[in-house]
C-alpha cells in the first residue's frame, strides 16, 4: 500500500551559500554526491519510500541542472496522473520573492492549500541520510503533536547554519529552543525537517508575514513553542550535514565504511536517482583499485585508492588517484598523480599532471576545467 | 486511429534456447542476462530506437513472464509513446480454435492485424537473441535503393564455420540467387543474420500463401525466403561489417561476454552515439575493498568486492568475499561468492550462493582429457556447499552439499 496524508516540500537552494564552489552553477539539491547521486535524491527517495506521493520542490535560482536531473520525476516514481512531482520556481510580483523560508512558504501557499493531504513535511537538501518518515508521522499522531521537529543527538557540526537546539522533556516535548548558542557538548539539534498540519503552517506563515517577522526558526518556531504542542523526533541513523567543502569531502569519504553504506542504502528503502544507461564499470589490465567506490560507466587503467569515482570517469594508465572525489565524466590522462582533490564534472586532466591537496584542505577543480 | 509508420519492427523473442540449459529453465533466451547489466533483447530494442523505428512488436511464446515484466511498457527504451512503442504479442485464441506460433513466419502471420494498424511500407523482422549494434535505417535505405522486395542482412563468417549458418549465394550486384541452409560445402561465407526487411504488401502475400500450405514449417529461412526466390522476387543481401554474435550455446554466450574484456575487447558498449538501453537496477555504487584485486573485468552497481576478480563479468549486487578468486567467469545479479571460494571458467546464475572454499569449474589446462573440459554452469538460486567441488563442463540445477575439508577428493 502506498500513500499517506502528507505532502512533501523540499527547499533545493537552502544553505547553498555555504558550499559556494559546488553551487556556483547549480542548486544545493543538484550537488553530486556519492558516485551517482545528487543531494536531492536523499530527501526525495526518503519521502517516496515513506509513502509520500506528492512533493513540491522549491527552487529559487540556478535550477537548470536540478530540472534536468528531476525531469518528470520518473526515476523516483513521481511521474503520476494524480500528484507526483511539482517544481515551484518563483513567480508573481515582488511580494512573492523567495528570500527566506517564511516568504517562500507564503508564496507557495496555493500549492500547499490545494493539496488533498492534511499534513506537510518540510525538508532541505543539505542533510544526507536515509530516514523513514512513516515513523515520524506515526509519532506525530500518537503524541497528538502540532509540530514535530526531527533532530539528531550529538555535537553540533561546526559551521552548521544557525542550528536550532532543542531542550526536551522526558516525553519528547520541546520545552525550549535555542538558536545558534555556544554549546560544545552533546545536545539535540534540528536537522531542518519539520512536520505539521498544513493549515497550521499556513496560519503561522500568515501571522509572521503580517508582522513582517520572517525568520522561520526565530519567528515561526521559537515564538510558538509554548503556544503549541511541539515534539522532537530523534533520528538515530547515519547522517551528515553538508555545510562546507570540507564536510562535503568528509561525507563522501564516510561512504567507504560498510556500516555507513548499510544505513544509507538500506535495501528496502533504496535511494533513487536519474538513470544514465552507462555500461558497467570497466577495469583494465593495469587497474589497481583499493578501498574505493566506483560508479557505472567508469574505465580504470590506473591506481585508485580511498576515492569516490562518479559515473563515466576515465583514469589513464599509470595514474595514481588517492583520497579524491572525482565527479562524473572527468577524464584523467596517463601518468597523473592526484591526492585530496575534488574534481567537479566534465573536468579534463591531461597526462602527467600532479595535483595535491591536504586532508583539511582538498583542492577543488571547477566544472569543465582543463588542467 | 494509429499514425502511419513507414517501418514496423517485428522482434522474434519466443525461442527457448534449449542449448543454454539451466540458464533458460525459467526464461526465454532473449531475456538471458549479458554484459554486466543487459539482457540480450536490449540490443535489438536499442537498435530499433537508435534507428528511428517507433513501433516494435515483440513475439513471445516460451516462458514469457520475465521478458514481459522486463519490457513492460517499454519506457527504458523510450518505446512508451502514446500511439506506438513496444507491444508484446503473445499467441491468442480465436473464434475457431487457438494456435501456438508454429514457426517464425506463422508468428508474424498471426499478428497481421498488429502490423496493419500502422499501414507500413516496410516490415523489418528481427531476432531477439543476437548481440550486435546495427543501424537498421541504413539497411532500409539500401532496400529502397535496390527496389528490393526483401533484403537480408549478411555477415562474413569463417569458412569452417559457414556450415552452421544459413548461407546466401550472391551475384556481384548483391542480389541473391541461392539460399543454402547449413550447407555441407558452402559456396560463400555470407551468413544470414536473421535480419530481414520486406515490403509489407509482398510479405503479407507470402505469409498468407504459406499459411495455406499444409506442408510448410511456417519458417522464414526454410519456407518464406525460398518461396520468394523461386517466384522471382528481388532479394538482396545487405553486408554488415560490425560485431555480431548469436549466443545460442553456453560457449558462445561465454565468449560474447569475454569479448567485452581486456585485450580481447572487440565490442564497445560505451559508445555514446549508439547507446544500449536497459532497465537499470536501483543500487548503490560498487565498493572495491582494500583486499580486492580487480583487473580486466566489468563490475556492476551494488557489488561488494573483497576478493580477486580477473577477466570476468560481474552483474549488479554481487558479494565476493576475501581470498575468493573469480577468473574467466560470468556472475549474474545477486550472487554471493564467499571467502576463499574459487570460480573458474563458469557461469553462475542469479542469487546463487557459493559457500566458503568451494571450487566451481576449472581451467582448460587443469583437465587431463580435453573432451572433459568446458564451461561450468550453475543455475539460479542454488547453494554450492562449503568445500564442494564442481567439475568442469557440469551443469548444476540442484543444490550441491558441502563436505568437510579433509574429505575433499
Amino acid at each position: 500500500m502506498r500513500g499517506n496524508n502528507v505532502v512533501g516540500i523540499i527547499f533545493s537552494n537552502m544553505n547553498e551559500e555555504l558550499v559556494r564552489e559546488l553551487t556556483e552553477g547549480r542548486t544545493m539539491g543538484s550537488v553530486p554526491f556519492g558516485c551517482r547521486y545528487r543531494l536531492i535524491d536523499f530527501p526525495l527517495s526518503n519521502m517516496v519510500n515513506s509513502g509520500i506521493n506528492k512533493v513540491g520542490v522549491v527552487t529559487k535560482r540556478n535550477y537548470q541542472s536540478l530540472m534536468d536531473h528531476l525531469g518528470s520525476g520518473k526515476s523516483w516514481d513521481l511521474s503520476k496522473r494524480r500528484d507526483g512531482l511539482f517544481i515551484l520556481p518563483p513567480f508573481g510580483n515582488s511580494s512573492s520573492e523567495f528570500n527566506n523560508r517564511v516568504e517562500t512558504l507564503y508564496a507557495i501557499k496555493g500549492f500547499i492549500l490545494n493539496s488533498r493531504e492534511e499534513y506537510v513535511l518540510l525538508c532541505d537538501c543539505d542533510v544526507v541520510c536515509n530516514i523513514n518518515y512513516q515513523e515520524v508521522i506515526k509519532q506525530h499522531l500518537k503524541k497528538q503533536a502540532d509540530i514535530t521537529i526531527i533532530y539528531k543527538r550529538g555535537i553540533v557540526p561546526s559551521k552548521m547554519n544557525t542550528p536550532l537546539i532543542l531542550s526536551l522533556n522526558t516525553d519528547g516535548r520541546v520545552k525550549e529552543t535555542y538558536i545558534n548558542p555556544k554549546i560544545e557538548s552533546e545536545c539535540s539539534y534540528g536537522i531542518n525537517m519539520i512536520l505539521m498540519k498544513k493549515n497550521l503552517l499556513i496560519k503561522l506563515v500568515a501571522e509572521c508575514m503580517s508582522k513582517n517577522e520572517v525568520n522561520f526558526k526565530r519567528d515561526l518556531i521559537q515564538k510558538n513553542i509554548s503556544k503549541y504542542r511541539v515534539f522532537g523526533y530523534e533520528f538515530e541513523g547515519f547522517m551528515k550535514v553538508i555545510m562546507s567543502i570540507n564536510s562535503y569531502f568528509e561525507a563522501n569519504m564516510a561512504l567507504m565504511s560498510k556500516e555507513v553504506r548499510d544505513q544509507l542504502f538500506y535495501n528496502y528503502r533504496p535511494i533513487y536517482t536519474k538513470v544514465r544507461d552507462d555500461m558497467s564499470a570497466k577495469y583494465e589490465q593495469n587497474a589497481i583499485v583499493k578501498n574505493s567506490l566506483v560508479a557505472n560507466g567508469c574505465k580504470i587503467d590506473g591506481e585508485v585508492e580511498n576515492s569516490i569515482l562518479f559515473r563515466g570517469v576515465k583514469i589513464g594508465k599509470g595514474s595514481k588517484i588517492s583520497n579524491c572525489v572525482i565527479m562524473q565524466d572527468t577524464i584523467i590522462g596517463n601518468g597523473c598523480n592526484l591526492s585530496y582533490v575534488i574534481s567537479d564534472k566534465d573536468v579534463t586532466i591531461k597526462q602527467e599532471r600532479t595535483l595535491m591537496g591536504f586532508k583539511s584542505y582538498p583542492v577543488y577543480i571547477s566544472k569543465a576545467s582543463l588542467v | 486511429m494509429f499514425p502511419k509508420q513507414e517501418v514496423v519492427a517485428m522482434l522474434l523473442a519466443g525461442g527457448q534456447g534449449s542449448r543454454l540449459g539451466v540458464l533458460t529453465n525459467k526464461l526465454a533466451k532473449p531475456a538471458v542476462p549479458y554484459g554486466g547489466k543487459y539482457r540480450i533483447i536490449d540490443f535489438a530494442l536499442s537498435n530499433c530506437v537508435n534507428s528511428g523505428i517507433e513501433a516494435v512488436g515483440v513475439l513471445t511464446q516460451y516462458q514469457p513472464l520475465i521478458l514481459n515484466e522486463y519490457i513492460s511498457n517499454g519506457q527504458p527504451w523510450d518505446l512508451d509513446s502514446m500511439n506506438s512503442g513496444v507491444q508484446i504479442l503473445s499467441p491468442y485464441q480465436r473464434i475457431r480454435g487457438a494456435d501456438w506460433y508454429k514457426g517464425t513466419a506463422n508468428a508474424i502471420y498471426q499478428n497481421i492485424n498488429y502490423i496493419e494498424r500502422y499501414n507500413p511500407e516496410y516490415v523489418i523482422v528481427l531476432s531477439g537473441d543476437h548481440i550486435y549494434k546495427m543501424d537498421y535505417s541504413k539497411m532500409i535505405a539500401f532496400h529502397k535503393e535496390k527496389e528490393a522486395d526483401c533484403t537480408i542482412a549478411v555477415i562474413n563468417v569463417a569458412r569452417e564455420e559457414a556450415s552452421r549458418f544459413g548461407i546466401l549465394n550472391i551475384n556481384p550486384d548483391l542480389s541473391i540467387y541461392e539460399f543454402d541452409e547449413k550447407p555441407e560445402n558452402p559456396k560463400s561465407t555470407k551468413a544470414s543474420m536473421g535480419v530481414y526487411v520486406f515490403n509489407w504488401n509482398k510479405l503479407k502475400e507470402y505469409l498468407i500463401l504459406d499459411y495455406k500450405n499444409k506442408e510448410s514449417d511456417n519458417d522464414f529461412g526454410k519456407d518464406i525466403l525460398p518461396a520468394m526466390l523461386n517466384a522471382g522476387e528481388k532479394l538482396f543481401a545487405y553486408e554488415f561489417n560490425g560485431y555480431w554474435k548469436d549466443v545460442g550455446t553456453i560457449n558462445s554466450l561465454w565468449e560474447a561476454n569475454m569479448d567485452l574484456l581486456g585485450s580481447n575487447n572487440t565490442f564497445d558498449l560505451s559508445d555514446e552515439s549508439w547507446k544500449i538501453y536497459s532497465k537499470n537496477p536501483v543500487k548503490p555504487p560498487q565498493y572495491i575493498a582494500e583486499s580486492a584485486e580487480v583487473k580486466n573485468s566489468l563490475i556492476g552497481d551494488g557489488c561488494n568486492i573483497y576478493g580477486k576478480v580477473d577477466f570476468s563479468v560481474l552483474f549488479d549486487s554481487i558479494y565476493v568475499g576475501k581470498n575468493a578468486v573469480i577468473r574467466d567467469s560470468i556472475i549474474m545479479p545477486g550472487a554471493i561468492i564467499e571467502e576463499g571460494a574459487v570460480i573458474k571458467y563458469s557461469i553462475v546464475s542469479e542469487n546463487t550462493v557459493v559457500k566458503k572454499n568451494a571450487i566451481v569449474g576449472s581451467c582448460p589446462n587443469e583437465v587431463l582429457n580435453k573432451d572433459d573440459w568446458g564451461i561450468t554452469v550453475v543455475g539460479d538460486n542454488i547453494t554450492i556447499g562449503e568445500n564442494a567441488i564442481v567439475a568442469a563442463k557440469s551443469m548444476i540445477d540442484k543444490n550441491v552439499s558441502g563436505v568437510k575439508n579433509n574429505e575433499r577428493k
